[in-house]
């Protein structure tokens, strides 16, 4: 037991240190793991690789018989024949091997002359064959009676009906061509074409016509225009069915004899036997190809459980890697100790692999990533692989026993494969253990880096689950990153890079590694190379003429050779129209002078003036049949139904022949038509025919044309002169870091993290929030109309801000409670009275004036901290006066003058008038000088003094006296419109507000059932109700104001008279229409848009209606849950989501459901559409991003605790959501993280619980009791 | 049969009892979603909550007869693609022959060979899981697709070893193919009831294939064991634990796409 413990001790410190070894040098020890694969896969080269291409085996010709039919096993030595090699051959193949030429060249023959009459004596020699006949004393023996008959081609194949012999010998010859008929060749006026006319279009692996019949690969056989050597070569193929010695050797006799090959060297003592092995048939695959799917479904699932890693693909191509490499090095081991392995490695590969398997590499990975994030990277990987050090050992020695064990079967097939498996096993832990630990910890650090990214794992997010995770990583931020609060800390964009779409990180990735340029660079280079080698003028001829000079026997060739007026030391314009060939001494039968007269008809015998071909004969020509195709053979019997799967053929020796023709010969051949079109008359011909031949007919023109060529070659150089001079300059004034910031210091910075990849710093902006401070409670209500913002606390303070400046226009505070609760604001009174009330006098200029960054920054703007400390004051106040005076008038002078006291009046006594008034009075030392008759609808006076403080609400407080305090209740929602608030309340009363004078203007209670929605468009308010009921209530406003106009006086302050409001404008509100019972539950949420009405109840349905009148259109069901959240836009998009977290589309015309996602564990809490996705938020803190045409979701985002509710949509492509005391910004179409805003450091531990989204690029977020306001211009300039 | 019919209908009861878990925990998420969202004006959403209840468990039990079908019918697919590849193994060594009538069919094989095998597979791969959950033993060892994988590579290599490899006798070739399956059961499922249920499995197929050779349905090149070969129980067996781990995988993962080749 002891043992054992101590035996998993070191084991597990072994492993610890391994890998902190691994994690500190990575690259060496990849490196060496590199150079050990190769090293030990070496010998795989000696290996044949697995094929089936055929097999040969030599025997010597000499007594040789064909081996019997069925020879016994037992007898035979393993080593010397191989297995296929039973009974007679197929056939025996006799090659007859034809060289021709026409020996001495004359200048005047055409390029046909070559060719033709060679093949013309073809005909002759099949005839010789035909006709030999074999008279021993046995008897008289034919071709005929020892050569493989042939009958009928397949019938698939009638177009090679006249090409190939049918019912006779098969003997192959070019003169198949021409049906062996030697009257047909001579009628041909275009050889070529005729031998072309059957060769495939297309490329061809297997034997072409051509082939079969010349016998010998097309290059080979000279039949061309544009040849050099002047030698044609076929061959005449004989197939034989029985191998008859006497026969056989009595042909290869005569044909000497006849065509005698003086030089030849050919041995001709072996007999080539050729074995082709079966074709795989389907069948034969199925259970193959059956064990690799499976292989590749193993894989798949095994690298599919990599997770939480940084790629994904890159480690389980790692795990693969291993696996495979570890296999062949097995196999190169066992090889390199003399194990042959004699198993179909196709088979027994995939047991292979199962067998050694993934299981380990799949452990270590979730090991080491299961570590704490926080620690080094070194430590990560050290820690899970001591963690998992046992279990691998143990499993390593489990699987080591059992392959011993099979070992042990002594049935040799099992013991290889156990030996392969053992040193594959043993292979496999040595690259577990330093290729793959080191490719993680690689992964692990890439990881790490993009962590501080917040790309956290799901888990890791969670503060519970790891309570070190979230500190740590705001430490690290902070210390990457020394930042105030309020900076933005812009990410390095190749974190920004991450989810490119594919082309463009190919793209990248070419730009980033120069490539197109360094190939262009390359390849110009080379192709500078060659013109500079190969160019007339060029190097070669310059080279060729110094060799020629330096030695010794090329010191008389140098004199005759003309320089020519280049100005390039090498500029000898065109060998093929040199006077003297360069190399004169080396050929000197190639000497023909320019000036000697051509002698058109002068074919005298002897008398050669261009170089003779001569006809050699060496050991390649031997063997010329291994240079055709593999399935030469089997393409020929196949033609006759004849399969050499499985079988083997035998080749005889080639019989060599000569055949020398003079020129006489080849003009007697000729084809009246050759001269015509292949040639110009022939006229003055330039000497040196033949290698201006390959330039066509058309480069040899005149020999006034020289002094072109020498022009075309001058220009060349200069030409190639000018852009290595170029390239030289490139190189010398453009630095290497050409298009890189900065140069040196854009290098260094590329190690910073803020930097790119293409060294390219993003601008560090700062953001600065505004911070609007004034609520006591949790803020609860936000609606805006961009212009303006309205909050309301849980207090029931209801405050409208400025959205521009953040001005706190008016505060409308709760009727009547927090008279008695008033006390409770104490916790606010350490704030200085004085202060406030000087900043409440001096409020309208410097609010106005100041920007609240100069003031305070980190704790944001002075002003809003105004408004903030207001109340409490006010509170304290109310109480004292609370009861003191009946509500008659409401003074609108007086408040004007005394700022803070005026809004703390507004505050504690809510809408209590008359006490308020009262405490004002008191603390004016004034009369009560009022009108009661004002009350109603405010009149202008007030309005100033709106605009100064938000005092002006209390003045205003006369309508308050309408709604009766007892009927107050809770906001429940809040809707703005120009400058009207509606508000609902629990208690069911419905109440429209002035936003910049804070004048209730009507209300309307006569519904008891509290306000759960309200929809404010156009003049038309829809009230939701607790009780499932609808109410439509349409605004009628006699006169019109212009809030935009009269806002901007108000901003400004301090201008008492405001002569826009008069006091005429009256706002009613009537009920139009009520659906009594819209739905059976309490309404949760209600939408309008593009003319529709959509509620959603917790009775698990949605209706439609229509704005005008009212009318139910649809109810859709769909949802298994309560609906929690609805979304419509302008395009009649409807998204919905429920308690089940669930959402559904639905196309509002039809009132069908159009998808239906399984979106949250738990209620969708929010929802919103861009034109292509969209977005939902769930209470699992999750936001997930679908497609919306599809319904497939593209991604999620962790949300910090409690703030899952919070996003929005900037633009179509920027999404914002929030977080602990931050907000942050996405980029929708890939999921990456912008930036993130941290706004205020003692904001951090309120989660933004709402966002909202103002059509001028600001956020509005809800942090507690306060909003913070901010403006993203940067951002959007980034985006669009 | 009908006892089989018995356990089929008690499983979806556990599964059910199991799965009523997950609502309640779902409630407890609305209730805190419920704080999170304020004390404002939706404070009912927790009775409603636990009106959708009933719903869910009903298409809860929907799923689970939906589920049923599916797995038997990727069960089938499987063992009749199996038995067509192994089949085909066996008839290429010459190991096994079918009359001369039925080698025009598919696959040179049979007709009837696939079904069977599909139907055997269905009902191994349907048994496994359900007796599992009867003996109150969920199997937890290595329940993951990528063993699955692993299982099925191992048994087809244990095919290709009866069809391929060249024994010096028959004995020889039983034991290690044996050694072989039981090393299979020992790697992927180590269950008692694996073990058992795979014994059984063996008995019975190597019952009906003695019969159907004895009746001359077909027949084995060198039958060593009353007619057929030693070595086809340690087929049947490893065959039968092999089904039963996709059975059992099926069973429990059904989010994740099983893969039928």
């Amino acid at each position: 037991m002891t043992l054992t413990e101590r035996l998993r001790e070191k084991i597990s410190q072994a492993f610890y240190n391994h890998g902190l070894l691994c994690a500190s040098y990575p690259i060496p020890i990849i490196l060496f793991t590199g150079f050990c694969i190769l090293a030990c896969c070496y010998p795989l080269l000696k290996l044949p690789l697995p094929g089936t291409g055929p097999v040969e085996f030599t025997t010597p010709v000499k007594d040789y018989l064909p081996p019997p039919v069925d020879s016994d096993r037992k007898h035979r030595e393993p080593n010397e024949q191989p297995e296929w090699y039973v009974g007679a051959p197929v056939a025996y193949i006799q090659q007859i091997f034809v060289k021709s030429s026409v020996f001495p060249w004359h200048k005047n023959l055409l390029a046909v002359d070559v060719f033709r009459s060679p093949l013309s004596r073809a005909f002759q020699l099949v005839e010789e064959i035909r006709n030999h006949v074999l008279r021993d004393s046995s008897g008289t023996r034919s071709l005929e009676e020892v050569c493989l008959q042939v009958t009928d081609l397949l019938p698939g194949l009638r177009k090679l009906r006249n090409l190939l012999p049918e019912h006779g010998c098969l003997l192959l010859s070019p003169g198949n061509f021409w049906q062996n008929d030697r009257e047909r060749f001579h009628a041909d006026p275009d050889i070529i074409r005729t031998i072309h006319q059957h060769e495939p279009k297309t490329l061809q692996t297997s034997a072409t016509l051509k082939d079969l019949l010349f016998g010998v690969p097309g290059k080979y056989s000279g039949v061309s225009l544009y040849t050099r050597k002047r030698t044609v070569s076929y061959t005449i193929t004989l197939v034989f069915q029985r191998y008859h010695a006497k026969f056989l050797s009595s042909l290869r006799a005569r044909l000497m004899l006849l065509h005698p090959s003086p030089n030849c060297s050919l041995r001709a003592e072996s007999l080539v036997h050729v074995h082709f092995k079966e074709e795989i048939g389907i069948a034969e695959l199925i259970p193959l190809v059956t064990t690799y799917i499976i292989l590749f479904a193993y894989i798949y699932f095994s690298t599919r459980k990599i997770d939480m890693v940084k790629s994904k693909w890159g480690l389980a191509l790692a795990a693969v890697v291993t696996v495979l490499s570890s296999l062949l090095m097995s196999v190169g081991l066992c090889t390199l100790f003399g194990l042959t392995p004699t198993l179909n490695g196709g088979e027994i590969f995939p047991y292979l692999v199962v067998v050694i398997g993934l299981e380990n590499v799949l452990v270590l990975t979730k090991s080491v990533v299961s570590t704490p994030v926080d620690l080094e990277v070194k430590l990560r990987i050290a820690q899970g692989l001591s963690s998992e050090s046992w279990s691998i050992m143990k499993n390593m020695a489990t699987e080591l026993g059992i392959i011993l064990i099979g070992y042990f079967t002594l049935v040799p097939a099992i013991q290889e494969f156990c030996l392969f498996a053992v040193v594959g096993l043993v292979s496999d832990f040595f690259l577990q253990m330093l290729f793959f630990t080191t490719v993680l910890s690689i992964d692990i650090r890439r990881m790490e880096l993009a962590d501080l990214n917040k790309r956290l794992p799901p888990e890791a997010c969670l503060p519970p689950a790891k309570p070190v995770g979230r500190p740590a990583r705001y430490e690290r931020q902070l210390a990457v990153r020394p930042s105030t609060p309020h900076t933005i800390t812009l990410q390095p964009s190749s974190f920004r890079n991450l989810r490119l779409p594919k082309r463009l990180r190919v793209i990248y990735f070419l730009a980033r590694t120069r490539l197109a340029q360094r190939l262009i660079m390359a390849g110009t280079v080379v192709w500078i190379g060659i013109l500079v080698y190969t160019d007339p003028a060029g190097l070669r001829t310059y080279l060729a003429a110094q060799v020629t000079e330096q030695s010794p026997l090329g010191e008389g060739a140098l004199a005759p050779m003309p320089v020519p007026s280049g100005v390039l030391p090498a500029s000898h314009p065109d060998p093929a129209f040199s006077i003297f060939p360069p190399d004169a001494p080396k050929l000197p039968e190639n000497q023909t002078s320019p000036g000697e007269p051509p002698e058109y008809w002068g074919l005298a015998e002897g008398v050669p003036d261009s170089p003779v071909p001569e006809v050699t004969w060496g050991p390649e020509d031997e063997e010329l049949w291994r240079k055709l195709s593999f399935r030469h053979w089997p393409t020929l019997f196949s033609y006759y139904n004849i399969t050499l799967a499985k079988r083997y053929i035998s080749l005889l020796p080639v019989i060599p022949v000569t055949l020398r023709l003079n020129p006489r010969e080849a003009l007697e051949g000729r084809h009246p038509q050759d001269r015509r079109s292949a040639w110009p008359p022939p006229g003055p011909l330039p000497d040196g025919q033949w290698e201006a031949g390959p330039k066509g007919p058309g480069g040899a023109q005149a020999h006034g044309d020289v002094t072109l060529y020498k022009v075309a070659a001058l220009g060349l150089a200069a030409g190639i002169v000018l852009v290595l001079l170029l390239l030289c300059l490139y190189r010398i004034l453009c630095p290497r870091n050409y298009g890189q910031p900065g140069g040196v210091s854009g290098r260094r910075r590329r190690g910073d993290l803020p930097c790119d990849d293409y060294g390219y710093t993003p601008p560090e902006t700062e953001i600065v929030p505004l911070v609007l401070r004034g609520h006591l409670m949790d803020i609860e209500c936000l609606a805006s109309d961009g212009m303006l913002l309205v909050s309301c606390c849980l207090a029931g303070h209801v405050c409208v801000w400025d959205a521009q400046t953040g001005d706190c226009l008016t505060r409308i505070p709760r009727p009547r409670q927090r008279r008695d609760s008033g006390v409770g604001s104490v916790f606010e009174a350490q704030e200085s009275w004085e202060r406030l009330s000087d900043n409440g006098k001096a409020g309208p200029e410097e609010s106005g004036d100041d920007s609240p960054l100069l003031r305070h920054r980190p704790r944001g703007p002075l002003p809003p901290s105004l408004f903030r400390d207001q109340p409490d004051l006010s509170c304290l106040i109310d109480t004292n006066f609370s009861t003191q005076l009946p509500p008659s008038e409401s003074a609108q002078p007086e408040p004007r003058h005394r700022a803070g006291c005026s809004h703390t009046t507004q505050d504690s006594p809510g809408y209590d008038f008359s006490r308020l008034v009262q405490r004002v009075y008191q603390e004016e030392g004034l009369a009560a000088t009022h009108t009661p008759a004002l009350r109603p609808p405010s009149p202008g006076p007030p309005l100033p003094q709106v605009l100064e403080d938000e005092g002006g609400s209390p003045e205003k407080g006369s309508p308050s006296l309408a709604w009766g305090p007892s009927a107050d209740g809770s906001i429940w929602s809040l809707e703005l419109q120009g400058n009207l608030i509606v508000v609902g309340r629990s208690s069911g009363r419905l109440e429209v507000w002035d936003a910049i004078e804070g004048v209730l203007c009507c209300s309307s209670e006569e519904v008891s059932s509290g306000i759960t929605a309200l929809v404010f468009l156009d003049k038309r308010i829809v009230a939701a109700r607790l009780n499932g009921s609808l109410d439509f209530f349409s605004l009628e406003t006699h006169t019109a104001l212009n809030p935009l106009q009269f806002r901007g006086t108000a901003g400004r302050g301090s201008s008492p008279t405001s002569p826009v409001y008069s006091s005429s404008d009256m706002v009613a509100c009537h009920l139009t229409h009520t659906v009594p019972c819209a739905h059976q539950k309490p309404i949760t949420a209600l939408k309008a848009a593009a003319g529709r009405l959509v509620t959603g109840s917790q009775d698990h349905t949605l209706r439609v209606f229509r704005l005008e009148d009212s009318c139910c259109l649809f109810t859709l069901q769909g949802h298994s849950g309560a609906i929690t959240t609805v979304y419509i836009d302008q395009t009649m998009v409807l998204a919905s989501g429920g308690q089940d977290g669930a959402i559904c589309l639905w196309d509002v015309l039809t009132g069908s459901r159009v998808s239906h996602m399984f979106a949250h564990r738990g209620d969708v809490t929010s929802l919103t559409c861009t034109t292509s996705c969209v977005i939902s938020s769930g209470l699992d803190d999750l936001i997930s991003i679908w497609d919306r045409s599809t319904g497939i979701k593209f991604y999620s985002i962790q949300q910090d605790l409690g703030c899952g509710a919070s996003l929005g949509v900037i633009s179509d492509n920027l999404l914002v959501t929030g977080g602990q005391g931050c907000v942050s910004f996405w980029d929708l179409n890939y999921g990456d993280l912008l930036q993130t805003v941290y706004l205020g450091k003692n904001s951090e531990a309120q989660p933004a619980r709402q966002i909202l989204v103002l059509d001028n690029a600001a956020i509005v977020c809800n942090f507690g009791s306060e909003l913070s306001l901010v403006y993203v211009p940067s951002v959007l300039e980034k985006l669009d | 049969m009908p006892r089989l019919h018995d356990r089929f209908w008690s499983c979806p009861c556990a599964q059910r009892a199991r799965r009523g878990g997950r609502p309640r925990a779902g409630a407890g998420l609305a209730a805190k979603g419920a704080e999170m969202l304020g004390s404002s004006a939706l404070g009912s959403t927790l009775p409603a909550a636990r009106d959708s209840r009933p719903a869910h468990g009903d298409r809860g039990a929907g799923t689970w007869h939906h589920d049923l079908v599916q797995r038997s019918l990727v069960l089938f697919l499987v063992g009749v693609g199996l038995a067509l590849v192994l089949n085909l193994l066996q008839i290429q060594r010459n190991v096994t022959l079918f009359p001369e009538e039925v080698m025009a069919t598919v696959f040179s094989s049979a007709w009837w060979v696939p079904p069977c095998c599909g139907t055997a597979a269905a009902v191994v791969g349907l048994l496994y899981p359900c007796i599992d959950s009867h003996l109150g033993e969920p199997h937890k060892f290595k329940r993951e697709w990528a063993s699955v994988m692993r299982c099925i590579a191992v048994f087809v290599g244990i095919n290709h070893a009866s069809a391929k490899l060249d024994f010096a006798n028959n004995v020889q070739l039983s034991l290690t193919l044996a050694a072989l399956s039981l090393g299979l059961w020992w790697t992927f499922d180590r269950s008692r009831s694996g073990l058992g249920l795979g014994i059984t499995i063996a008995f019975l197929a190597t019952l009906i294939t003695q019969f159907l050779v004895y009746n001359g349905v077909y027949q084995y090149t060198s039958p060593d064991f009353l007619y057929i070969r030693s070595w086809l129980p340690c087929i049947f067996f490893s065959g039968g634990v092999t089904v039963g781990n996709i059975g059992r995988q099926l069973a429990m993962g059904v989010p994740e796409k099983p893969h039928s080749d």
